[in-house]
């Protein structure tokens, strides 16, 4: 699996939105319709998935699905 | 009030208000792990009565002021139960003394058990409760962090801040379905109190309205209302269980 395919896996179960609801553009907050808890939730569920650890002056960053998979392309 | 097939995780449970805790959600249907510090006899007698009346117990032998631990054991009931829904965080200690002789370490022991020790098996126990969207916490407080008492300095503080976490956390995970409440036993018949001269209970009893010292029953029947559905509509709230002594 991509990168971007484990992102947009980990996202349709964390918020319940559909596959095809999760581009590499969408914003977590505004187009998937994210709460503060969810961001944590995601930014905890990427962190167990591809074992790294993201710093909260990191994840304050992430607004897109691309920020998350360019993170996590970066971590890897 | 039936909560049929719940997960409950109760820390402190070997004896006094965990105890009758322990045993109240057992007779309401849940099955109860039970955390202790030491005491692992006293620990198998309440998972004995809890098996009697057919619920499942786990024992569960760690010190919650230490995250690390606190961690594992609710790793661990996840493992065994997949689930988690209740949370009753009761495991406490006194240290008591006047603030010019108080030790830094006596201070230390009393937030860290029951302060931290709240911090880290609420931290640990929400990110399940959150996945599942359901959950029921409650923090045993104490009627002193409302009033303070000469002598606590400790105590007081950490059962104050209690009251703070729980407020906080209840508006954190609101959304999720999750409720956090305190309960603030007075004057309760445990050994906790049982080392108090006589002269002193009498002295405190005589100013509570209700006239009597309460029971670790009396806590646990609030307790036992605040994780059933009956109070799905109250979270943030701290419920004094104290014969009306701090009004």
């Amino acid at each position: 699996m991509t990168t971007f395919e484990k992102v947009r896996d980990i996202t349709v179960e964390q918020l319940s939105v559909d596959a095809d609801e999760v581009k590499m553009e969408s914003t977590f907050i505004d187009d998937l319709g994210a709460d503060s808890l969810d961001i944590v939730e995601l930014i905890m569920a990427f962190e167990e998935e591809f074992n790294v650890e993201i710093p909260d002056e990191i994840a304050e960053k992430i607004r897109t699905v691309k920020d998350a998979v360019d993170l996590l392309d970066k971590e890897k | 009030m039936q909560i049929e097939g719940k997960v409950a995780f109760v820390t402190g449970a070997s004896r006094g208000i965990g105890r009758a805790i322990a045993i109240a959600l057992a007779k309401a249907g849940a099955d109860v792990v039970l955390n202790y510090a030491g005491n692992t006899e006293a620990a198998e007698k309440v998972a004995t009565e809890i098996r009697n009346v057919g619920r499942k117990a786990l024992l569960l032998q760690g010190d919650v002021a230490d995250a690390t631990i606190a961690g594992a054991m609710i790793e661990s009931i996840i493992n065994e139960f997949g689930r988690l829904d209740i949370l009753v965080n009761n495991a406490g200690i006194t240290r008591d003394g006047l603030l010019m002789r108080m030790k830094e370490e006596d201070w230390d022991a009393v937030l860290n058990t029951n302060l931290k020790g709240v911090f880290n098996c609420t931290k640990a126990a929400v990110k399940y409760m959150m996945k599942q969207k359901s959950g029921k916490i409650v923090n045993i407080s104490s009627v002193v962090g409302l009033t303070g008492n000469a002598g606590q300095a400790n105590y007081a503080a950490a059962k104050a801040g209690c009251i703070g976490f729980t407020k906080s956390i209840a508006k954190e995970v609101a959304s999720r379905g999750i409720n956090v409440n305190a309960v603030a036993p007075g004057l309760i018949a445990t050994d906790m109190t049982q080392v108090l001269p006589e002269k002193v209970i009498a002295e405190m009893t005589a100013g509570i309205p209700l006239k009597r010292e309460g029971l670790p029953q009396d806590v646990a029947n609030a307790v036992l209302f605040l994780v059933s559905e009956h109070a799905d509509y109250i979270t943030g709230q701290t419920i004094n269980v104290d014969g009306g002594m701090v009004m």
